[in-house]
């Protein structure tokens, strides 16, 4: 059952220049109970994507589709509904997850001004909740009596992860929150949303990175967006076994691999730099850097189709005339 | 225990600081070409020719100028220490007794201005930092404040308020066929004349504390704790409340660092007014070279600003956890 | 690449409003000090000086009326001429012309705070720089007197030197407020370095064995321009404030007019009481323009460098 559908969703930032299309068009489904992975490079749209579920600020705005969140469309839900509906329901872990907390405030007092906000009445039974669960995180429940400032990175991390969990949303939005970490903090991190899951407390999660490799570790299924536009969809086991879009497969062989020494066999990147998306050219995105591109690359914006069972891509070269 | 050791080094700097400026203070009219003595007698009185070596002769022998300067510097302590800060030629009377007499009334200007203006400012800056409408000719207006010499505005109240209007005494702290005393007439006089320095102090100030709340209250409402409220959906009232508190925590520190400016400005503003405030007194002892007045003044307001220094530090640590947060650790 | 950017941020800063006003209005002064004696023949004190005829001498002539702005008066010379002259800004107690004594008094206060910020920035500086790039004891030390510099009121400190100095040209103002000055910048200075100091290119150049000199001057100083001339800026307007209320204490350059002094006469001759606003209302409204021209260079410079704090507009 889908806990969020995406149709065809437009999100653009106004410039002086036009408006830049960061999100494009863009169809997919988070299932109740699952984690869902998001990649691609730096700037293909899928922070974009994340934060407008939650908040769209100028220069953002929305221009097309819908986004339906347990029956209701986030993207027509008056502010009041929206801010409501915020930590409760859809909660986000932030990129800057080590910063997120007011240096100068308790924990729990941030966590009580937070909770009041949402009809919450009763201050011990919040506490008593922090302490719980600053505990299952493997802190110390007297951290809720501390000011930010006087925890170490690692623990305001986990503190914010608390924080962010708290009042039990059924979504969970970790934006690249392992991006800054080093590898023994980011695998902390991982296990902690799985027993986020575990323990029922989030029923799905979306999880954002740009490193195709920890997705392996966590994700059910996984999006690739390239551009502002889907790539790839499919379960992750699959994508990293048989990826269909050419785009997948060259991030795949980019990953750095154990075992291959790099002073011989070179690394594979992908040539080129992604498309301004100012002004995306009409065919399909990718073809300026595509090896296999085909004159019907740059006239025809290649359909989603379905190459396998649950797995979905977006080329050409898979067929889809046949729509 | 964190805060013990944060306690005695800022005592050892300020100490140091301290010793500092009375060594500066011994120092320079020593360093300085001519003789003070000399200088300060010739200025001061009409004496005939042998009057007049006589009198150096007794000053040098009183300040002990002819020891060797180790000594002259013990002894310069140890008067201090007393509270010898010697005798002003100018006003005939021992330079602690001036200075006692001054202190008050330059504390009655400043510490309500600065207190005052500290409050409104912030408020004022908050309102222009959170609403772009406003902002758009309340920062022009803040700089024009804030730019303004102290004293040059007092003379604009003075021309217009005190001369034009006659609204407002202007001269003085209290009419001078009054006998200062706890009398209504006496407070009301004194009240009357308080007004306008008051304003000088007061109006100037409000510029430069608007203009910090302002900037600080921009970048903490797109700090990364205000973006992370707003994303679990809170209220705009929770983020400007967090966003003040970080905001204004700052502001106290400004508080120490601008106290050099505005007790220029307090100096410069007492001429204006001919307040009998330490301002008047230094500029008299410079003007007519009563050296003994003038470093006894400069040490006054050294120490009091040194005073104002330190316990703001102190109350720094206890409302701010970051400056805590920093000692604790090391 | 890094100079193509920064002269891209010069020209960014053209563009800013905030910076043009500021600069604009400092501009205008500059020229005004310069070109303002062209409107008027009196000399900086304010006095019509004739040449004798057959010497070099120059005899003042004296007027003894206080007229208001743009009154024409005869003054009749040593020589017995008539001369009829325009006062634009009026005369002060003693019948000497206002205008005359605001241009070269700016003239006075511009050379004053040039001086005084050039002083006080380039020691900011070298201390800073040698604070921050040695480290270690020489930083803490350099700290702790910087340190107790900011705390002990330069206005007081100033005083006290002035005080002692029987005769005081605006150069050797110029050097005791530049010498009590310097700390803000050298504390600025001395974080920027730090920061920079660890940056890559910085250890790049030390790895490749150049001299501290080469690196302090070739990498650290041209990353952090922009930020000294925001520095010198407000140095600038310190001195401006710092000179104005030195001359109005009476601690002014015995041997030159600055708007300062002409403020200190105008209280002395009671200027307040008997209502000649032209005496000082000017110069006071000149000190506050030029230090408001510089908060806006400043807080335009601040935008370009620094975009958290641009708000929408352009």
């Amino acid at each position: 059952m889908s806990l969020l559908e995406i149709r065809d969703l437009k999100i653009y930032y106004r410039t002086p220049r036009g408006p830049v299309k960061a999100v494009d068009g863009v169809s997919f489904d988070v299932r109740e109970g699952e984690v869902f992975g998001i990649a691609g490079e730096s700037g293909c749209g899928k922070s974009t994507l994340v934060h407008s579920l939650i908040l769209r600020k100028p220069p953002m705005f929305h221009a097309g589709g819908e986004a339906i969140f347990k029956g209701k469309d986030l993207m027509k839900l008056s502010e009041e509904e929206a801010r409501k509906i915020r930590y409760t329901e859809l909660s986000i872990i932030p990129q800057y997850a080590m910063n997120a907390l007011n240096p100068t405030k308790k924990i729990k007092d941030i966590v009580w001004d937070l909770a009041r906000e949402h009809g919450y009445e009763d201050r011990s039974e919040v506490e008593g909740l922090l302490r719980e669960r600053l505990a299952m995180v493997k802190l110390s429940p007297k951290v809720a009596d501390m000011y930010p400032v006087e925890l170490s990175g690692g623990m305001r991390q986990r503190a914010t992860m608390v924080v962010s969990t708290l009042l039990n949303p059924d979504l969970l939005i970790a934006d690249e929150v392992t991006s800054a970490l080093d590898v023994t903090t980011q695998r902390v991190v991982i296990e902690l949303l799985h027993h986020f899951m575990e323990e029922g407390i989030v029923k799905s999660i979306i999880f954002v990175t740009h490193d195709l490799a920890l997705l392996d570790k966590i994700a059910d299924r996984t999006m690739i967006l390239y551009a502002g536009k889907v790539a790839e969809i499919a379960p992750t086991e699959e994508m990293i076994s048989s990826p269909a879009h050419p785009y997948t497969k060259l991030l795949l062989e980019s990953l750095p691999k154990i075992g291959v020494r790099y002073k011989e066999t070179k690394l594979n990147g992908i040539p080129g730099y992604p498309i301004s998306l100012l002004n995306p050219p009409k065919g399909c995105r990718f073809y300026t850097r595509c090896p296999y591109v085909m004159d019907r690359c740059r006239e025809e914006e290649p359909p989603l189709v379905e190459v396998g069972d649950d797995h979905y891509a977006a080329c050409h070269l898979l067929g889809g005339e046949n729509q | 225990m964190g805060f013990r050791r944060y306690l005695a080094q800022k005592t050892a700097v300020y100490a140091i600081t301290f010793l500092f400026a009375v060594t500066i203070n011994w120092l320079l009219p020593r360093l300085m070409p001519g003789n003070p003595i000399e200088a300060m007698i010739e200025s001061n009185l009409n004496l005939g020719p042998g009057e007049k070596e006589i009198l150096i002769r007794f000053y040098e022998d009183l300040y002990g100028l002819n020891e060797p300067l180790w000594r002259q510097f013990v002894n310069f302590w140890v008067r201090l220490f007393h509270g010898d800060l010697g005798y002003s030629l100018l006003y005939k009377a021992p330079v602690w007794d001036l200075i006692r007499h001054s202190l008050p009334y330059d504390i009655v200007i400043l510490l309500p201005a600065i207190a005052l203006s500290w409050i409104v400012g912030n408020w004022l800056g908050a309102i222009a930092g959170k609403n772009r409408r406003y902002d758009r000719w309340m920062m022009p207006l803040f700089y024009f404040l804030a730019s303004m010499p102290y004293f040059w505005f007092a003379m604009l109240l003075v021309y217009f308020i005190g001369v034009k209007l006659g609204w407002l005494p202007y001269q003085g702290a209290y009419d001078p066929s009054l006998v200062p005393g706890l009398n209504w007439e006496f407070i009301k006089s004194f009240l009357s004349h308080w007004i306008l320095p008051f304003l000088s102090l007061f109006v100037v100030m409000i510029g430069s504390w608007a203009i910090g709340m302002r900037n600080m209250i921009i970048y903490e409402l797109e700090a990364d704790y205000v973006r992370y409220l707003e994303a679990l959906g809170a209220s705009e009232k929770l983020m400007t409340k967090h966003a003040y508190r970080n905001a204004i925590l700052p502001q106290v520190t400004g508080l120490a660092l601008q106290l050099g400016l505005m007790v220029a400005g307090a100096i410069a503003t007492e001429i204006v007014f001919n307040y009998p405030g330490i301002g008047i007194l230094l500029m008299n002892a410079a003007l007519s070279q009563d050296y003994f007045l003038l470093q006894g003044a400069f040490l006054m307001v050294v120490i009091s600003v040194l005073a104002a220094n330190f316990i703001i530090d102190i109350v720094y640590a206890f409302i701010d956890p970051r400056v805590r947060a920093s000692y604790t650790e090391g | 690449m890094a100079r193509e950017s920064r002269l891209y941020k010069f020209r960014l800063a053209l563009k800013n409003n905030k910076f043009r006003f500021g600069f604009g209005l400092l501009l205008f002064f500059i020229i005004f000090a310069i070109i303002g004696p062209l409107f008027t023949p009196f000399a900086g004190d304010g006095l019509y000086y004739e040449k004798l005829p057959g010497s070099n001498m120059e005899v003042a002539t004296y007027s003894t009326r206080t007229l208001p702005p743009m009154t024409r008066e005869t003054l009749i010379t040593y020589s017995g001429r008539h001369v009829e002259v325009l006062h634009i800004l009026g005369t002060d107690k003693l019948g000497r012309d206002v205008y005359a004594q605001l241009v070269y008094g700016l003239r006075t206060s511009l050379w004053i705070a040039t001086l005084a910020a050039i002083i006080g920035t380039l020691l900011g500086i070298t201390i800073g720089f040698v604070a921050g790039y040695r480290g270690g004891l020489t930083d803490e030390l350099l700290m702790m007197f910087v340190n107790i510099m900011l705390v002990i009121p330069s206005i007081v400190l100033l005083i006290l030197v002035a005080a002692y100095l029987e005769a005081r040209s605006p150069e050797i103002q110029a050097l005791i407020i530049g010498l009590t000055g310097w700390p803000w910048v050298a504390r600025a200075v001395r974080s920027q370095t730090l920061s920079l100091k660890n940056r890559e290119f910085v250890n790049l150049a030390r790895l490749a064995g150049l001299s501290d000199l080469r690196i302090i001057f070739g990498e650290i100083m041209p990353n952090m321009i922009s930020y000294i001339f925001m520095v010198g800026i407000l140095q600038f307007s310190g001195a401006i404030l710092a000179s104005a209320t030195l001359d109005f204490i009476g601690l002014g350059p015995t041997t030159a007019v600055s708007l300062g002094t002409i403020l200190q006469k105008a209280i002395a001759h009671n200027a307040l009481q008997f209502g000649w606003w032209w005496w000082f209302i000017p110069p006071g409204l000149i000190i506050t323009l030029i230090i408001t021209a510089l908060f806006f260079i400043n807080l335009g410079m601040e935008e370009v460098f620094n975009p958290r704090l641009r708000r929408g507009g352009e």
